[in-house]
């Protein structure tokens, strides 16, 4: 499926005083998650550098969300481990007299302050449907990161006004689209100043005509410095954005490579069946 | 309605074959709204019987309106509207602090403290209020002296007992801790219904958990809360007429003794009825009110409140009459009757094509 780009969507450019996130080294080793008897994730190993994108296709039920809900720790690994920038997340590295270091679990508390660092894009957007565009993307910077409403505010504008929706700010999520609604949760996302991005397929609650006006969104901050991960089904978008393409299957990554090798030239047969139905 | 011959107009099928010139005098034609006989005789029936109810309650001496009249305003029943509506709110406040409480600790992961909210209700729910209360009453046998101080340490200040839990103080303790059992269960179910993805978000965001609960879960658990809520609150407001049994001077109690000195049963029963129905009624219009606040995420555009509605049907009946403008804040749809038939009602989440616009940002 191609997606073009709506000519409704005006993308302004980040202003020249705000501060520009730096992209943040993501490394994943080993990583296995299982429900009960189901293994939905089989020795994952993935690195995503600084300001790359990398995108992960595969079809349903091959684990790829299950990936990214352990890098923010919304679930926790069986084994295994997610670093971000070196710092593991969800455990902190102890010297221990037994074993010389170990990793000891942290409280919620220290997971929720390790998460102002990663932003997540959910599939069906949950934004806070009692609040404003504006409060949905100034309550994390002010409650999670204590930094001063006014600031934050003036900042949550310019994100709107990135993402299109200068004007949306007093609008609740319920009178918005689908991909205003998207756009906002992606302000949202960027709120917190993440050094990394996860989307979970960002466009596959949208009706087809909005799909692109979200990616617009998603292909102007891949080429601004933040470490980006995209599970999603929009080839096309892959192609154009990503640097890197991870396919998964049944729990494992199949091959993982350049995006123009991968898409292009396939080495898995696998992938490549994978491809001509999508495509 | 079978169609007429489709050879008249061939290119569009899909329409009635009318000619031009029948479609244009079918819209001149006046439209008469269908008839409802059987509405006719059935408020027919219900009129009369309305009007036989009202005849007895003035015909009738026995009521006694006078007496009624006499007594509605009287000092002491005004003292005891106002204990009853004290000992209701105090026992609200107790109620729902004391249960938003329980139902966060029946839904932590601490087994004890689930354990502890979970026998708490079972306690509270099981033992009647009357028994409750006399139980309060009478703690200054069990504990005749109170303590604050260190637990299994030295204590600091102390009261007597009866000092504190007077009939006032007894009769708040067994409405606000049974109601607490009570409401708990509400707010809990409340908690539970606000969609999973909500929690989700505000957890992938970083929000501290207090926070989460107070500012994302638990305002949009108001909209199912507030309703039952309201209905546990006029509970309440009646089940204060059990604490008569403490003498206290509640509005039922003091009813309750000037009829034992006037014998005047049945005229002070009804002044007792009509101050129940009174301050039910502000209660329900307050009711109103709060689910119209909570229902702001919910809904796309709120339904005009009742008032609004008022004002806007007689602006337009007098702009009819006498050519004065429409008031200036009457929405575009009210004059088709759009809005007169709002409810507030969810709209469509997924899958109602109404509420996604094909565009980006207007």
């Amino acid at each position: 499926m191609t997606t073009t780009l709506p000519r409704t969507v005006r993308t302004a450019p980040a202003a020249p005083g705000a501060p520009r996130t730096t992209g943040g080294h993501l490394q994943i080793q080993g990583l296995h998650k299982s429900y009960g008897t189901l293994e939905v994730l089989h020795d994952v190993d993935l690195e995503v550098r600084p300001g790359e994108v990398t995108v992960v296709l595969g079809p349903s039920g091959s684990g790829k969300s299950t990936l990214l809900r352990l890098i923010n720790h919304l679930e926790r690994p069986d084994r295994g481990f997610v670093a971000l920038d070196g710092e593991v997340i969800g455990y902190a590295r102890r010297p221990s007299r037994r074993h010389g270091h170990v990793l000891r679990e942290l409280t919620e508390r220290d997971v929720l302050r390790q998460r102002t660092r990663i932003g997540f894009v959910f599939q069906n957007f949950h934004l806070f449907p009692h609040l404003t565009a504006l409060e949905n993307v100034v309550e994390a910077p002010v409650s999670a990161q204590g930094r001063r409403r006014s600031e934050v505010e003036a900042e949550a504008r310019e994100l709107l006004a990135r993402v299109g929706l200068a004007d949306k700010a007093d609008a609740r999520p319920r009178q918005l689209s689908g991909g205003q609604q998207q756009r906002v949760a992606i302000a949202r996302a960027l709120a917190v100043r993440p050094s990394l991005l996860l989307f979970d397929e960002p466009t596959s609650a949208l009706d087809p005509e909005l799909v692109g006006e979200v990616l617009a969104v998603i292909r102007d901050l891949a080429h601004g410095g933040t470490t980006l991960v995209v599970v999603t089904h929009e080839v096309a978008f892959a192609r154009d954005v990503a640097d890197t393409v991870v396919f998964m299957d049944a729990g494992r990554v199949v091959e993982q490579g350049p995006a123009a090798q991968v898409l292009s030239a396939p080495r898995h047969a696998r992938t490549r069946a994978f491809l001509d139905k999508v495509r | 309605m079978s169609a007429p011959t489709q050879t008249a107009v061939p290119d569009v099928p899909d329409v009635p074959a009318v000619a031009p010139a029948a479609a244009t005098a079918l819209a001149d034609l006046p439209v008469l709204p269908a008839r409802h006989p059987g509405r006719w005789v059935a408020t027919a029936g219900v009129a009369v019987l309305l009007a036989m109810v009202a005849s007895s309650l003035l015909t009738n001496p026995q009521w006694e309106w006078d007496v009624v009249a006499q007594y509605l305003t009287w000092p002491s029943v005004l003292q005891g509207v106002w204990a009853t509506v004290r000992l209701t709110a105090v026992a609200t406040v107790i109620g729902f602090g004391l249960g938003t409480v329980l139902a966060l600790m029946r839904l932590s992961r601490s087994p004890l403290l689930q354990s502890v909210s979970w026998a708490y209700s079972w306690v509270f729910r099981s033992v009647p209020l009357i028994l409750q209360l006399l139980l309060w009453y009478n703690l200054a046998y069990l504990y005749p002296q109170l303590s604050l101080g260190i637990p299994f340490g030295p204590e600091l200040v102390q009261f007597q007992t009866l000092d504190v839990v007077d009939k006032f103080g007894a009769a708040v303790l067994g409405l606000g801790l049974s109601q607490a059992a009570y409401s708990a269960e509400i707010v809990r179910a409340g908690i539970l219904g606000v969609d999973q993805g909500q929690h989700e978000a505000a957890a992938a965001l970083g929000i501290p958990r207090g926070r989460q609960q107070w500012r994302i879960v638990l305002p949009q658990a108001m909209r199912t809360i507030v309703p039952t809520s309201v209905n546990e609150i006029i509970g309440l407001l009646k089940g204060t007429s059990v604490v008569y049994v403490l003498a206290y001077g509640e509005l039922f109690y003091t009813v309750g003794v000037i009829y034992g000195r006037n014998q005047r049963v049945v005229p002070l029963l009804l002044v007792a009825a009509i101050w129940y129905l009174v301050t039910t009624t502000v209660l329900t219009v307050a009711q109103y009110y709060l689910e119209r606040h909570y229902a702001k995420g919910a809904l796309r555009t709120l339904p005009p409140t009742p008032l609004q509605r008022l004002r806007w049907t007689l602006g337009v009946a007098r702009s009819r009459s006498t050519g004065r403008p429409l008031p200036v804040d009457l929405p575009p749809g009210f004059l088709a009757g759009a809005l007169r038939r709002g409810h507030l009602t969810r709209t469509a989440t997924r899958g109602d094509k109404s509420r996604r616009d094909t565009g980006g940002p207007a």
